[in-house]
Order: structure tokens, then sequence, then C-alpha cells
């Protein structure tokens, strides 16, 4: 599954329509168009992005595919070789970021280390100019509100990974930034630390309604936190919209193998039907969306892309064939790797909840799809 | 659990050798310190009566007193210049790329190749033809010549240790350059700084060859001054002095390491 080419016809997330440009007063931060070269490397390659204000949303793509940069063109760390960025519908182009009113939180945390933890997070209210007993006031309501009260005069090397990521979020947030972006900023915690962060962010951005642009390649991560996910790849948003849409209805072959986990089936197409398209798969006939096989004639091939989760054990007009190769228990549920001559990939993935009878390796199976969830596109050769 | 012999034995004989070689390290010292109190006119070993009489000679004698002087002015101008300038290419050389940028580091580092001799020479033809050779001038940039390699080094591995993330998030702060400069960057080079300017200060107090050929009567340094010493007598007064060197600069490096910390002062420590 690792070399599935992406659709060159997909469109989405470029170009703005109108309806979205008469909601310009709700977005709150916008590039329009941009791209970014270093050297021969284009890291972002004509690039549109519509942030709406109060959201939470995710930038999600592979190692190198530009989401550090397009934070870092919106924070004004960098700029752009094309293109424009907007933040609260104000021109921010070619404005440093001293006076663009950020709030950043970095994979680690670079919290400064010879002051403690009540000036890190009162230096961007001292360099505002805001009165002492104000800054005072706003830093231990934020300590508090983020559970770091008492530590006011730790230095941030005594402190635990989760607090210097607290701190770092404190600081981040005390200047009431029109938008908030986050770098990975859970990738240097263990695992259980990692989500209870997670969930205790997601709360705070939600009390505070502050828009948030969150940088990740965890797409787990992706799917549990965000409002909106946008998909990006090669220096491109290839799908943007909520994790349902992502999951259930991913634009391209990359944005199904990507998210989740998936396995591909052979199926061959019937018929199209406006919205819907009929592929026969096995003895078995579905349904799949039409989008990403408009203009393909029936009777051609197309590959089948199926969820763990959305296989079930059949007898009968069943969609495929195959053999149990291993049973991996994983306490609420196990997983069956399939081997299935017919199949594209060479396993598919079945999940079935471990409190039903569950075939152990060697045994013949039969696979239905169940749900409505399952998408085709049309195959490639390989 | 029995070692088995050949253990034992290879084990001891370990021992023996990291004590033999730790012992080597410091027997000069040993051997000048014990020998410099001794009560006779003589360096032998070991001494038969003890005396502090070779101190109190370091003490009054004039040329030492000169070259003590002479020493400290010539070392605290020295490695100050030698600072501002190592710090301020170190910062060049960190934050921009530019086509002679190997060049310029490299004829910065030069001096490291270049004997001191060399380098003393070379200051006196060009003194000699301009007349400054009598002063203070020439031999204070010979030395910065020298030691300016050592601060180049010292200030580009703090500036390499500084994350250059602190100067973002100080940015997203509102922070304009030159308060991220003030209250980031220059506070967490400063250890880096000192301890540059404390190296090239040592070298400098220290050094010698260079020091022969472009001081005067007038202006020689304290190495210089033993050196004209020992080319008269032959007491213990030169161990005297190495004891008072080596217990000034422990004491020093001491003070240094209670209020920076030695792993900084040497630059050793990586704090990324
Ligand atoms: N300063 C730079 N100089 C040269 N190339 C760069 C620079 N920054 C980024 N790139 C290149 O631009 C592309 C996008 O980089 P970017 O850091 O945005 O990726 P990313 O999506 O954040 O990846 P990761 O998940 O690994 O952090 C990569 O090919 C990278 O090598
Ligand atoms: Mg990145």
């Amino acid at each position: 599954m690792s070399s599935i080419p992406v659709d060159a016809e997909t469109k989405v997330g470029a170009a703005p329509d109108l309806a979205a440009a008469a909601r310009a007063q709700d977005l709150a931060v916008r590039l329009d168009g941009v791209t970014k070269r270093f050297g021969n490397t284009v890291a972002l390659n004509d690039a549109w992005l519509q942030v709406r204000r109060g959201e939470f949303l995710t930038l999600l793509g592979p190692s190198g595919c530009g989401k550090t940069t397009m934070l870092n063109l919106v924070a004004g760390f960098l700029f752009p070789d094309n293109g424009e960025v907007f933040i609260d519908g104000a021109l921010v182009t070619d404005v440093p970021t001293y006076e663009r009113e950020i709030g950043i939180v970095f994979q680690n945390y670079a919290l400064f280390p010879h002051m403690t933890v009540a000036s890190n997070v009162g230096y961007g209210l001292k360099a505002r100019g805001v009165a002492q007993r104000e800054i005072a006031e706003r830093v231990t309501e934020i300590l508090a509100m983020m559970k770091l009260a008492g530590l006011e005069d730790r230095k941030p090397g005594q402190l635990s990974g989760g607090q210097q990521q607290r701190v770092a979020l404190a600081r981040a947030l005390v200047i009431r930034p029109k938008v908030l972006l986050l770098d990975e900023p859970f990738s240097a915690l263990d695992k259980n630390l990692r989500s209870a962060m997670q969930i205790e962010v997601k709360e705070i951005q939600r009390k505070l309604g502050v828009t948030t642009i969150f940088v990740t390649h965890d797409q787990s991560e992706a799917l549990s936190l965000s409002d909106r996910i946008a998909v990006v790849s090669e220096g491109k948003i290839r799908q943007i919209g909520t994790p349902q849409e992502i999951y259930r209805r991913p634009a391209n072959r990359f944005i199904a193998s990507f998210i989740g986990e998936v396995s591909v089936l052979r199926a061959r197409l019937e018929r199209i039907e406006k919205s819907e398209a009929v592929v026969q798969v096995g003895a078995a006939s579905i349904t799949v969306p039409a989008g990403p096989l408009a203009g393909q004639s029936p009777g051609i091939t197309v590959d089948l892309f199926v969820r763990p989760e959305q296989l079930c054990l059949a007898s009968g007009d069943v969609a495929l064939e195959g053999q149990v190769a291993t049973t991996v228990y994983q306490g609420d549920h196990v997983d069956l790797y399939i081997d299935a001559p017919a199949a594209a990939s060479t396993r598919i993935l079945m999940r079935l909840p471990s409190h039903d009878r569950v075939p152990g390796a060697g045994a013949t199976i039969g696979l239905a799809i169940g749900g409505h969830d399952a998408t085709a596109f049309p195959a490639v050769e390989s | 659990m029995a070692q088995p012999r050949s253990g034992r034995l290879l084990f001891w004989c370990g021992r023996l050798v990291v004590v033999a070689v730790l012992g080597f390290m410091i027997l000069p010292a040993v051997v000048v310190g014990i020998a410099a109190f001794n009560a006779k006119a003589l360096l032998s070993f070991p001494p038969q009566q003890l005396s502090l009489r070779w101190f109190v000679n370091v003490f009054t004698y004039e040329d030492f007193q000169v070259g003590f002087r002479n020493g400290l002015l010539v070392t605290v101008a020295a490695s100050s210049i030698a600072l501002v300038t190592g710090a301020a290419f170190a910062f060049v050389l960190d934050r921009y790329t530019f086509n002679a940028k190997r060049v310029v580091e490299g004829l910065l580092l030069a001096p490291l190749v270049v004997p001191h001799f060399t380098v003393g020479l070379g200051f006196l033809i060009l003194a000699a033809q301009i007349d400054m050779s009598r002063g203070y001038g020439v031999v204070i940039l010979a030395h910065v010549v020298l030691v300016l390699p050592f601060v180049l080094r010292s200030v580009q591995i703090s500036l390499s240790n500084l994350n250059p993330k602190l100067e973002l998030a100080a940015a997203s702060l509102g922070a304009r350059p030159g308060r991220v400069l003030l209250t980031v960057t220059a506070p967490l080079l400063l250890p880096g700084l000192f301890s540059g300017w404390l190296f090239a200060a040592i070298l400098s107090f220290n050094e010698f060859t260079a020091s022969l050929f472009v001081t005067s009567q007038q202006t020689q340094t304290l190495p210089v001054a033993m050196y004209n010493y020992v080319r008269e007598y032959a007491d213990p007064t030169m161990a005297a002095l190495s004891v008072l060197y080596i217990v000034a600069t422990a004491t020093l490096l001491a003070v240094a390491n209670r209020y920076l910390g030695l792993g900084k002062v040497l630059n050793v420590e990586h704090t990324r």
C-alpha cells in the first residue's frame, strides 16, 4: 500500500469559491495561492487554505510535505515567493512576526531557559508594554487555568515534559493571539501523557475559542482532535473537511491510504447513477460514491478501498474468499490478516470485536462488505 | 562467584595503569611544587630543608613585578579586543551565508597553524617599519592574533548551542529584534562569551614565544621576565612562581565554576 500515486485530477482545496469570499469576515487565516521554494525544492506549490474563526484545523500529511512551511508562513518566519497571507482579514504577507499577534508552541517548547515560569509566560505582555500589575494578574490567571499554580519561580529545566508543554501553551495564550499555531507539540511526550495533553489542549482551545492550526503527521491524532483536517501532500492541500468526511469520503487514493488503515480489492464498475456508482466485487455488488469515478465507462477495473471494520464474515454471495494468515489480539478487538489472491493488496486486514467467534489461522473464510463507506478509484497499472 | 585468576590479574593491572597515568599527569606539578620549598638555592629534589624564601623573592624581584603588571595589561586588553572581534565574526559566520565564508573562517583560524615565533617575528618586522616596536601596541596586537581563534571557536560553539527557536518564540510573542537580542540572545550567550574571554586571558598571560620577539625591557610580560631570570639564576624561584601560577589559575576556574558551572565555562556542555 506504500506507493499509491496521487490523483492528478483532484481539485479540492483549490480556487476559492464566491460563497467563501462572502464569508471572508469569518476567516481567521487565509493562504491565497502561496508558493515557497527552497533552492530547487518546492515546499509549497500554489496552496490555498481558509481557516474559520475559532476552529481547530489540522494540517496532516507525510514528512516533508510542507506542513511546517505553511505554519512558518502564517507565523511570518518565512515569506512566500508567490501568493498572499491574511490574518483576521488583514493582508500580512510582508508584516514581520512581532506584529502578527500569533501564539506558537514548538515541538520542544522553546521555553527561555534563563527565565522563570512567570517571566516566560509574562514575556509577551511585557513586550507589549502591559503594566506590571496587569501582567502579574494575567500570568497568575493563565497559570491557574493551566494547572501550573505554585510553579511560578521554577526554571524550565526544573519542570517535567508535560509541565513544560503547559508553560509553552500558557505563554502563547496569555497574549490572546489571533491564531494559535502548534507544530507537532505532542511528539516529544510519552504515550499516556500525550493523550492526556491532547484532551487538555482541546478543552482549553474550546473554552477560549482560539483559532488553532495544528500540524501533525499522526493521523489518529488528527482524527480525534480536529474540527477540520486539511490533508497536505507534495506542497498542496489535497482535501479539507471534517474528520468524518476525510475518513469516509477520501477524495483520492493517497488520502484513502494515508488516513486510517485500508485494504485494496479488485472490482468492476457496473454503472454510475447520479452520485452513486455500483461496483461488482466477487459475487457481491456494492454502492460507492460516484465522484472519484466520474467519466469512467462501465466494465473497467476499479480499486475498491475498504476499512478493516467494514469487512464482515459471510457465506453465500461473498465479495472475497481468503485464508486467515495471522490473528492479533488487541484487547477490545482482534485484527485478522487475510491472504486473498484475488485482491490488489497482498494482505487484507479485517477487524472483529474480540467477544465474537474469531476464526483461527489457516481457516478459509468468506468476506462481505458492510455499510456504505467503501470508496472506489480507477485502477492504476503497477 | 569466584573470578578466574587471569580476570583478577587483568583487573589489578588495569587499575595500576589508570593510577600510573593519572599520577604521571600531575607528576611535574607535584615535583615543582615540592622543589619550591627548598631552603637551598638549588633545584634539587627532594629538598632537605624547607623555606618560603623563594616565594618572598618572587614578590620582591622587581622585573617580576613589572612583568606581572605588563602581563595583566596586555592580557586584559588583548582578550577584550579579541572577544569583541571574535564574537562579531562568529555571529556573522553563524547567521549569514556568503561566498567567502570558508575563506574568512580559515583566515581567522590560521594562527592555530602558524608558529608563535613566526607571528612574533612578523610583528617585530612590521613594528620596526612603522617605529612602534617599543610600545605596548604591538604586544597587544600580537596577542590578539594568537588568541582570536580560541575566542572565535568558543563563541561559535555557544551560538550553535543556542536554539534558534527561542528567538522565533520571542518574536512571535511580540518582541522586536532589539528586544530579542537583549532579553534572549545575549543572556544565553554570556557564559560562552565569558569562557572565551577567560580562555584568551589564560593563554595570553602565559604566552611566551611571540612575546619574546615583540616586548622590550619596558614592556616585557611575566613569562619573558621569567625567561630572563633563568638565564641568570638557577634557584627555586621559578618553582615558587609555578606554584603561584597553579594556585591562581585553579582559583580562577573554581570561581568561574561556582558562578557558571565549569561545563559551561569550558564550553563542553551541550545545552540544546
Ligand atoms: N530551510 C530550508 N531549506 C531548504 N529546504 C527546506 C527548508 N525548510 C524546508 N525545506 C524543504 O521543504 C520541504 C517541506 O518541508 P517542511 O518542513 O514544511 O515539511 P513538513 O511537512 O513539516 O515535514 P515533517 O513532518 O518532517 O516536519 C521539504 O522537502 C524540506 O526538505
Ligand atoms: Mg514539520
